[in-house]
């Protein structure tokens, strides 16, 4: 992969992004349909990586006990539901990753 | 009017004021600029790519995710599109912006563009509030916009300089199951989302349709999978209008 295209694209993306309602200043509206669906945007696509990662973390489906993978991250979901925190969720969750993985070998 | 030395001392009060708004935030960024810097070098990107992503792009989650990708060598089209998607929600937050900067210079408001990061827009939703302890003439608030975006560039670049130090003096941190901290990442992330029933169903969906296309080439189940979820969640809300008078803005 060429990293200086790499860095260029997602400037020139993100910037674009940001910049083209400001350039602009009011001259465009979107459609309220539009601003909806940009809401569902991040949690549709985090979940969309998230889910193949832990549920097939060596590339076939694995639903069983021995995927410690899929068992930290329900765990997670857990943690992050009750303490509603973005730290406690990577401190707890990363520790019973690493506990299972060490265990299970 | 007022005085050049009266305007002078409210811009400064204004910029130290985002910059202060910003700490809080802060804290809890750094970290995961850290994880970013550690983790960047062991997904295969190089050591200046990984410093010029947060000096250039200055976009915390995305960067995250095109570890992900750049990790299972999707290529660079599916990475850029990808990035396009993730960073769509900008455009909401540019919007609710616009009226208050549309009186500044270009070169101006360009600046404020590219600081224009989940964090600065919740210190300056604050600072718009009427109750912001900085009051409500803005005439100046922009300054605080710049205290704030230049915080979290601060901020976000050297923790990002401190977390490829740290991997490079903990080497072969993948062997220890590493890639999982972004998986955690993500879900601790996303879990907050899931307070509607449309978010519910577009997460639900976006999973489900993560595994069907998990094959996909390029990676492209994705996207593929993040559209299904977008469609599925645009959906609920259009039949839940006729029971709920008022869906409720973000």
């Amino acid at each position: 992969m060429n990293e200086v295209w790499l860095i260029v694209g997602m400037f020139v993306i993100t910037f674009g992004i940001r910049f083209i309602m400001f350039a602009f200043a009011g001259k465009i509206t979107f459609p309220i349909w539009m601003q909806q669906s940009l809401k569902f945007v991040p949690p549709a696509v985090l979940t969309a990586i998230i889910v193949p990662a832990v549920v097939m973390p060596t590339g076939e489906i694995d639903f069983s006990w021995h995927n410690v993978y899929l068992l930290a991250a329900i765990f997670s979901v857990v943690i992050s539901v009750v303490t509603k925190s973005l730290l406690k969720t990577i401190f707890f969750g990363m520790l019973l990753f690493l506990l299972l993985k060490f265990l299970m070998g | 009017m007022q005085t050049n030395n009266n305007s002078n001392s409210i811009k400064k009060a204004e910029f130290l004021g985002g910059a202060k708004a910003a700490v809080p935030l802060i804290v809890g960024g750094i970290p995961f600029g850290i994880l970013f810097g550690t983790l960047a070098p062991s997904s295969g990107l190089s050591v200046w790519a990984t410093m010029a992503m947060s000096l250039i792009v200055f976009a915390g989650s995305a960067q995250f995710i095109v570890l992900a990708l750049i990790a299972v060598q999707a290529p660079l089209e599916v990475i850029l599109l990808t990035t396009f998607v993730v960073n769509l929600r900008h455009l909401l937050y540019a919007t609710a912006l616009v009226p208050h900067i549309s009186h500044l210079s270009l070169p101006l408001r360009s600046l404020l563009a590219f600081g224009l990061t989940d964090e600065t827009f919740a210190n300056m939703s604050q600072r718009y509030q009427p109750n912001s302890p900085l009051g409500d003439d803005h005439q100046f608030a922009h300054f605080f916009y710049l205290g704030s975006m230049f915080s979290f560039y601060v901020s976000w670049s050297s923790a990002t300089a401190i977390g490829l130090i740290l991997g490079n003096v903990i080497p072969d941190m993948t062997s220890w199951g590493l890639e999982f901290a972004m998986s955690v990442t993500f879900i601790g992330m996303v879990i907050p989302y899931l307070n509607t029933k449309a978010m519910f169903s577009a997460m639900l969906s976006a999973a489900i349709a993560s595994l069907y296309f998990a094959h996909l080439p390029n990676k492209l189940g994705l996207i593929v999978s993040a559209l299904i979820g977008v469609a599925i969640g645009l959906t609920v809300v259009h039949f839940q209008k006729a029971s709920i008078p008022q869906e409720k803005q973000i």
